[in-house]
């Protein structure tokens, strides 16, 4: 018959710390998933407006962004409270659109020059002035697929 | 029988299980942040184009800087917009061979639009108005045209436009499906094609037409 060795009191098994990296790599895939890269920090405030009707903005090395909303409140004292336009990281007037779009066409391989679309991110609170404004600009460069970027949801929360 | 009070040992074999558990639901639940957005399309600036329309063909719809919606110089709730749209693009009043148009299952009203090609949503907004507004609107008039597109679809093809969309753009697709779904896209397009203007109309008076 065997004999049970006991073993002394009060000593703790050691937690087997084996699955530690798994619980690692696992918060590393998470954050590597959720997190999309910043290229550019925003200086407006951008809430977008809700829509349904909405197609994916695919490919995204074929698409220019301009952002149009009221400066952060960091910003305000200098730039005040109306709705500016945000190219790169800087504020801009929007007789400087026109550069900017061909400046940034001028970047892109030649074969994605004809099929560029301008990314129109507009706060929702923003007034249609400046982004009628924006559109003659853009037509004036010939840079006339845009696509107004939004969020999916239901276009009468666009109210409030 | 008198229980030993040793500690057993924490089983952590399962451990890496739960982690990748974990880690499965995290990467199905979240989503990862893609742009979407409507697609337009600006007019040319070249070419200064006057297109001669009768008034009979153009649904005027404008905001003015309280956000308030007009058609045809009359307020107009915007939940009723859809509605108001879809009548207009439907209504098929031509009467002549060439421009009748047959899959139209509108009321037919010779004060309204001839057939949806020729019909065009001209739509202003005052440079106060919001954005949030102006973008819904647009929204809503999107939302008209795809309920036409579906209902073509329905009948010709027997499957919704949005559907038929959907499998062109994706790229497990194969060629020869994509050529055929390419003809039958551009058919329903051609049916009830994306007229919106924003641009000032020339638009011919009813005495001249």
């Amino acid at each position: 018959m065997a004999k049970f060795t006991k073993k002394k009191e009060g000593d703790l098994p050691a937690v087997s710390t084996a699955s530690l990296p798994d619980i690692v790599f696992m918060l590393l895939f998470f954050f590597m998933t959720v997190t999309t890269m910043k290229d550019s920090s925003l200086l407006v405030e951008n809430t977008l407006p809700n829509a349904t009707e909405i197609k994916k903005l695919e490919k995204k090395d074929r698409v220019i962004y301009i952002f149009v909303g009221k400066p952060t409140q960091e910003y305000q004292k200098v730039f005040g409270s109306e709705p500016r336009i945000q190219l790169n990281d800087k504020f801009a007037n929007v007789d400087e659109v026109g550069s900017y779009i061909l400046a940034e066409r001028a970047k892109k391989p030649q074969e994605l020059q004809n099929v560029l679309t301008t990314a129109l991110k507009v706060d929702k609170n923003a007034n249609m002035g400046l982004i009628t404004d924006i559109k003659q600009e853009l037509r004036k460069v010939n840079a006339l697929k845009v696509n107004y970027t939004t969020y999916e949801g239901d276009a009468f929360n666009n109210l409030q | 029988m008198r229980r030993t009070r040793e500690n057993p040992e924490v089983h952590a074999g399962s451990m890496a299980d739960i982690a990748f558990l974990l880690l499965i639901f995290f990467l199905v639940t979240t989503t990862i942040q893609t742009d979407v957005g409507l697609d337009r399309k600006l007019p040319s600036d070249d070419v200064i184009n006057h297109i001669d329309v009768n008034e009979r063909n153009v649904l005027r719809i404008s905001l003015n800087k309280n956000d308030e919606l007009f058609v045809e110089d009359r307020v107009l709730k915007i939940d009723e917009l859809k509605q108001l749209a879809v009548a207009f693009l439907d209504n098929g009043g031509a009467t002549e061979n060439q421009l009748r148009c047959d899959y139209c299952k509108g009321t037919r009203d010779p004060k309204s639009s001839d057939n949806p090609q020729t019909a065009i949503i001209s739509l202003n907004s005052d440079r106060d108005a919001s954005y949030g507004t102006y973008v819904m609107v647009q929204d809503r008039l999107a939302l008209a045209y795809r309920e036409l597109r579906n209902r073509e679809a329905q009948r010709l093809f027997g499957q919704d436009f949005t559907a038929m969309e959907e499998k062109f753009y994706a790229a497990e697709t194969n060629e020869a499906e994509k050529a055929t779904l390419k003809a039958n896209v551009e058919r329903i397009r051609d049916m009830f094609p994306l007229n919106i203007s924003e641009a000032e109309l020339n638009v011919q008076s009813q005495k001249l037409a």
